[in-house]
């Protein structure tokens, strides 16, 4: 027999649901111990990985293990001893799989922050408790909030090497409190921690008696993600149309796409856009059959009662409860193209949820400095890494939302023509 | 899609629906893909997810095998059967024939990894595959980590760790010229455990050697061999039988076993997550030649 079908047990079906964070810092305050700490305590660093670490460290002469070389997997990076690019990790406990983004603090840190922190319920910032907050902690702090990441975690690294001074720390949390409160920042957490030695990471420490929060990992498995998603506005982009060309399933037409926001259910009336017909939602099929509702992020397939012109692209909504229908948009630009700036008067391919356009740049507002938040409204383009307030026009109209509200239906990317290269994320202030 | 509660989904649901979507993507934006399909269990979980993608219409593009003709035979009928019962298109790219041709030529050691990359190349080539499925994980090896889910490959298959494409939210960049491909990953953000646990969710069938089954091996480096037409036992070798089963599938002539009691998909649940070795270090010859083997690859062409 050459085929097995095996039972699973109820042990395996049970939930755990998905955390994704994004990690930022410098070279030297420890992140990658931290993030091997963490991949240590779980479990997750396996056997071979941590000798083959082992065996590169002697051979390079490190005086200690450097978990940094788990993560830093090109040949580039273990030549030059640099975090080149995003690099994913994962992990579980029993409650969570966490998907780690792992971005470097020195080398394109924009880019490549902005890039993790996209999709992250929560960023991990860390500062060394010697040297307290320095610019890259705020601009870090800056990004997540721009990137509207819902919960922001400050570890206070190195926490040994202050003798678990308790003024060191509530003077560095103080600090970031407040500036934090400056940027509109989201849910935010202060922990003390010693990445090397594992104080506050798994477990709460005992050398911080007067520290009463949760251990970093305590955090991470508890925080209340459930509510960050937008279950209010109904937003389903239509990704694909599904007519299967077969004699058992005949005269079927399902618009395939994965929920953006709100919660859809068979009998609402929805709006399609951007005709603006309205009809009645039939069913929402997926391949395990039927269901009753649908929300984020389910990849379902919605029928409608109507026979109305659909395609990719269009978006699927409530009547009174609609994004905009609009060719003028108004949005913060992260620039990431090193070949070449972005400048007014250039034209671009925009991908906003599934529809694709193109867009010129009408005016460059200012460009923002990330580590002062000054404007500067003389700028005349947009370099590589530099963020600015841009207005754009497309060709065909977008449906879209304030990024702040949604931000699937409020975030787009720039493609330049020519080379097909992704130079540009924004995220919409304002479309009309 | 089960759920516990309303409104929330589990990791596994969670990740169904992101692969869906990236399927789905890939289908709507590009001519002619084609999902890369070995009868491994990544590449199983991939197939199950692409008819979930496109259900109820059948899955809308071919599957290609790149055979290096050193197959496991069970493996070989699970994916003759998998792809009559879907009605699907098989390419078979052929290394052998490649050998015959002269397109490649064997390496002295007779292994056949290395020299796969070629034959996918001339297979994309031939038949015009501007997307390709393939079933790695980025836990798999590091430097799979740092590759995109939209993996761009210029018109030699190459690929450039150094110059990929940001990838933001799930807005995925397929842009490319003719002649250029992009290799689609949709279980990138899977584990090991997460393709056991859904293969376990959706009682997914597999070839019989995912389990622990008796097969007479030999031990070489500490991993075990199965004893068959591709190895030989050498001079100082015992044969013996024991009880194994693979993790991964690959090249049968590289493919190590590991010593295992679990013959149902629970106790290899309960094996994989007690494990404290990675699956392409306990079982691949090739990933052992040199710290960047994977990375040297995929710049080739590698899938």
């Amino acid at each position: 027999m050459s085929q097995a079908v095996l039972e699973p047990d109820e042990a395996t079906a049970r939930p755990m649901d998905l955390l994704r964070f994004a990690t930022a810092g410098s070279v030297d305050d420890g992140k990658s111990t931290l993030i091997g700490r963490l991949l240590y305590d779980t479990k997750t660093i396996f056997a071979d990985q941590l000798e083959a670490v082992e065996a590169v460290s002697a051979a390079r002469g490190d005086e200690y293990t450097n978990l940094a070389l788990l993560t830093d997997g090109l040949r580039a990076e273990r030549e030059q001893g640099i975090t080149i690019d995003v690099a994913y990790r994962y992990f579980a406990t029993p409650r969570r799989k966490f998907i780690i983004a792992d971005t470097p603090g020195h080398i394109q840190y924009t880019r490549n922050m902005v890039t993790g922190a996209s999709t992250a319920d929560l960023a991990l910032i860390l500062v060394d408790a010697r040297k307290g907050l320095v610019e890259q902690s705020r601009r870090h702090a800056f990004l997540t909030s721009l990137l509207r990441v819902p919960h922001l975690v400050l570890c206070v690294n190195k926490m040994d090497l202050v003798d678990w001074d308790r003024g060191v720390y509530e003077k560095i949390a103080d600090e970031f409190t407040s500036f934090a409160a400056k940027l509109d920042a989201p849910d935010l957490t202060v922990i003390p921690i010693s990445a090397l030695d594992g104080d506050n990471i798994a477990s709460r420490s005992e050398k911080s008696p007067w520290y009463e929060g949760p251990s970093l990992l305590h955090h991470l498995e508890h925080v209340h993600i459930a509510s960050d998603r937008n279950l209010v506005d109904v937003r389903f982009p239509v990704q694909y149309v599904i007519r299967p060309q077969s004699k058992d399933v005949t005269d079927y037409r399902g618009y395939a796409g994965q929920v953006a926001s709100g919660v859809l259910k068979p009998g609402d009336d929805v709006m399609v856009l951007p005709s603006g017909m309205t009809s009645k939602i039939a069913a929402i099929d997926t391949a395990d059959g039927p269901v009753d509702e649908a929300f984020p992020p389910m990849s379902v397939t919605v029928r409608l009662t109507d026979e109305i012109d659909i395609s990719r692209g269009d978006m699927i909504c409530r009547p009174n409860n609609a994004p905009a229908v609009a060719q003028d948009v108004e949005a913060m630009i992260c620039w990431m193209d090193e070949t070449a700036p972005l400048r007014v008067g250039a034209k671009y391919t925009i991908k906003h949820t599934t529809r694709t356009a193109r867009t010129v740049v009408r005016g460059l507002q200012y460009r923002l400095d990330v580590n002062t938040l000054h404007r500067d409204e003389d700028a005349p383009q947009l370099g590589l890494n530099e963020i600015g307030r841009v207005k754009l026009r497309t060709t065909v109209p977008l449906l879209a939302d304030e990024y702040r509200r949604n931000r699937t239906t409020g975030g787009f990317i720039l493609i330049d023509e020519s080379s097909n290269r992704t130079v540009g994320a924004g995220m919409i202030i304002e479309a009309q | 899609m089960s759920q516990t509660k309303p409104y929330r989904v589990s990791h596994l649901d969670a990740l169904e629906a992101e692969s869906v979507f990236v399927m789905r993507e890939v289908m709507a934006e590009f001519e002619r893909p084609v999902l890369l399909f070995s009868g491994g269990k990544d590449s199983i979980v991939m197939l199950r997810l692409a008819e979930k993608a496109f259900a109820p219409a059948r899955i809308p593009f071919p599957v290609m095998h790149v055979d290096t003709g050193h197959n496991f035979p069970e493996v070989l009928e699970y994916r003759d059967t998998r792809v009559a019962e879907l009605g699907l298109n098989l390419v078979i790219a052929s290394v052998q024939e490649a050998i015959d041709s002269g397109l490649v030529r064997e390496l002295p050691d007779g292994t056949r990894n290395r020299i796969q990359t070629p034959v996918l190349l001339a297979a994309v080539e031939k038949y015009r595959f501007d997307a390709l499925f393939g079933g790695a994980r980025r836990d798999e090896e590091k430097a799979r980590a740092k590759e995109r889910m939209f993996s761009f490959r210029d018109e030699f298959g190459q690929w450039d760790p150094k110059n990929q494409r940001p990838e933001l939210w799930s807005l995925y960049n397929g842009r490319h010229h003719p002649g250029e491909s992009i290799r689609v990953f949709p279980l990138s953000n899977w584990t090991e455990l997460d393709v056991w646990h859904y293969i376990a969710k959706e009682r997914i069938a597999l070839p019989s050697i995912y389990y622990a089954h008796d097969r007479e091996v030999v031990e070489r480096a500490g991993m075990f061999y199965a004893v068959n037409e591709f190895i030989v036992p050498r001079d100082g070798e015992t044969v013996e039988t024991r009880r194994v089963r693979y993790r991964t599938v690959g090249d049968a002539s590289q493919t190590a076993a590991v010593l295992s009691e679990a013959d149902t998909v629970d106790k290899v649940i309960d094996e994989v997550a007690a494990t404290r070795i990675t699956e392409r270090g306990a079982t691949r010859g090739d990933d052992k030649v040199s710290e960047a083997a994977m990375e040297d690859r995929k710049r080739e062409g590698y899938f």
